[in-house]
């Protein structure tokens, strides 16, 4: 299935991408991608204890499963205010 | 859903966020503006850019404005954030709080700051002489009824 996977603020500039289109296996959940990633880009695994997750546009866990088309975003610790 | 917040690139105007949140039964109206300050941890801050995920921005703000109505009856939170460049003594936040007496619309608007340093996905990119830094704070969990407890403690102190 087709995933679309939303990185911002310092995750976006470690992957230097802001949105990617990921394939992905059915029943994968959000931490299975965000593992994948981390592997592709290395620097992201220093976020793997502090990254928050939301799923199409609502915060969610990483234990969320994932269905074709859902939008993912990795959002590092926040700082607004 | 209140549609009177905002994320915006554009200056913010602390009366109209205010106007925004009173109706007329309330007695008062408790604002909130952050301000872009010039040093940060022994630094020279030269500017902020900040960077939201807008549609959950927008819908943290919903959130906190409905656990603050829900926490003091007939308080009503407005938040207006900046969003790009934000230049030293801009606001980067006002946040108004109405309520019918005064009490609970301080309580309130402390508690939606201290919210929205936990939940709202927006990041300050800090550009500092000599260099720049993306500031990182809380690991947003919506859900995380600590965090929740920490801001209405800080509200009611």
């Amino acid at each position: 299935m087709l995933v679309r996977v939303l990185l911002f603020a310092r995750l976006r500039e470690l992957a230097r991408h802001d949105e990617l289109r990921l394939e992905v296996p059915e029943g994968s959940t959000a931490r299975d991608v965000w593992n994948g990633l981390a592997a592709e880009y290395p620097p992201l695994a220093d976020y793997t204890t502090a990254v928050s997750v939301a799923v199409n546009e609502e915060y969610a866990r990483l234990t969320a499963s994932l269905r074709d088309g859902d939008e993912i975003a990795f959002l590092p610790p926040v700082s607004g205010g | 859903m209140d549609a009177s917040h905002a994320i915006t690139a554009a200056p913010l105007d602390a009366a109209a966020v205010a106007a925004a949140a009173s109706r007329d039964g309330d007695g008062a109206v408790a604002s909130f503006v952050g301000l872009v300050r010039n040093h940060n941890a022994g630094r020279e801050v030269l500017w902020l850019d900040y960077e939201a995920y807008e549609p959950l921005a927008r819908k943290a703000f919903d959130r906190i404005a409905a656990e603050a109505a829900a926490r003091w009856t007939g308080a009503r939170v407005v938040i207006h954030h900046r969003i790009g460049r934000v230049g030293i003594g801009e606001a980067s936040v006002v946040i108004a709080a109405a309520s019918p007496h005064r009490a609970e619309a301080f309580a309130a608007c402390r508690y939606a700051i201290e919210r929205i340093k936990q939940i709202a996905p927006i990041w300050k990119h800090e550009h500092f002489a000599g260099g720049e830094v993306w500031i990182e704070g809380a690991t947003a969990d919506a859900e995380d009824e600590d965090a929740r407890a920490t801001a209405l403690e800080r509200a009611c102190s």
